[in-house]
């Protein structure tokens, strides 16, 4: 039986479906996105409200942070803790932050006893102009931190307008994060 | 070994799901608390990704339990509870995703590609139904009769 030249192009439609398929999910797999990470709810919206105490019996700790703090400068908002090992991985890119004048770091210390987050900052140093204690947790779940570490950047009026999730690694620190407070300090 | 085996099947026949809600955690109205664990049910937990907040046992699921049932003690409708959590997560902490114009292609692509298959098949079927033996030409006919009569003799 003799097919016409059309239907054998009807033939082909399912080879050429499944290669325009097969084109989306390769895109969308070589893209480097890890479908883990969730993109945040809160970018370019007001920081959430917040009042946190200063990291409670160590006499130079830095004061407590809250929302009313978050204005004025670019501010980095690192939440971590003494318990999370990714943090004492950023820890050195956070402190090269915290250099800049232009800026400020704030640090959100989650879940943490006192006495073990005074003991981290001592071994380490502390890179926080200020330290907010999130004791139960509730002031992450508002920003929408699902792990630690989580990085928040703000513009001047305070405004959320960038998150980190995970540690800052030097290359992150590089090729994300000092262009976006570049960016932002214009 | 056949013995141990019905043990260990006769354990298992018994052994129930295991409950990630802590009894501390639960609510001493049960209309609330039988709220909060269907609602749990739906809500992702953003540590483990494929679990629901009421079956996982991380730290964050368990936050998220107990505010789910503060909220609800606070007068909160379900929605209101669910949009509360949906603010802070996004739309990723639905373990159902919602129907809107960027998942129209998640929601009803599968349905698409049956129907789209589906007419494709029927109209292959129909094709090859209608399909009619040609008569033989005559000189076919001659050729199939001689073939006949040799085979006869």
């Amino acid at each position: 039986m003799a097919v016409s030249p059309g239907r054998r192009i009807l033939f082909l439609l399912p080879v050429v479906l499944f290669l325009i398929l097969a084109t989306v999910i390769a895109f969308f797999m070589l893209s480097g996105r890890d479908p883990g990470l969730l993109p945040s709810t809160l970018i370019n919206k007001p920081a959430p409200q917040f009042s946190l105490p200063a990291i409670a019996g160590w006499t130079k700790a830095p004061p407590g942070l809250t929302t009313k703090d978050l204005k004025g400068k670019v501010t980095v908002v690192n939440f971590f803790a003494s318990w999370c090992v990714p943090c004492r991985a950023e820890h050195p890119q956070i402190t090269a932050l915290s250099s800049d004048k232009d800026i400020r770091v704030f640090g959100i210390n989650y879940k943490d006893k006192s006495g073990a987050a005074t003991a981290w900052l001592q071994r380490y140093g502390n890179p926080y102009a200020r330290i907010g204690a999130d004791l139960n947790g509730r002031v992450a779940i508002d920003y929408g931190v699902y792990g630690m570490p989580e990085t928040f950047i703000l513009d001047r009026n305070g405004r959320i307008r960038f998150k980190h999730v995970g540690p800052i690694l030097p290359q992150h620190l590089r090729e994300i994060i000092l262009p976006v407070i570049r960016e932002l300090k214009k | 070994m056949i013995r141990l085996f019905l043990i260990l099947m006769g354990l298992l026949a018994v052994a129930g799901p295991t409950l990630a809600v802590e009894p501390n955690e639960v609510l001493k109205d049960p209309v609330l608390e039988k709220r909060a664990r269907v609602i749990s049910k739906h809500l992702r937990c953003l540590v483990c990704q494929n679990q629901s907040i009421d079956d996982s046992n991380a730290g964050l699921a368990r936050d998220l339990r107990v505010l789910v049932r503060q909220r609800l003690t606070a007068g909160d409708s379900n929605r209101a509870v669910v949009e509360f959590v949906v603010a802070r997560y996004g739309d990723f902490v639905l373990l159902r995703p919602p129907v809107k114009p960027t998942t129209y292609v998640l929601w009803f692509g599968p349905a698409l590609i049956l129907l789209l298959a589906g007419l494709g098949a029927g109209a292959f079927l129909r094709r090859r139904r209608t399909v009619v033996a040609e008569p033989l030409t005559d000189a076919e006919d001659k050729r199939l009769k001689s073939i006949l009569g040799k085979g006869g003799d």
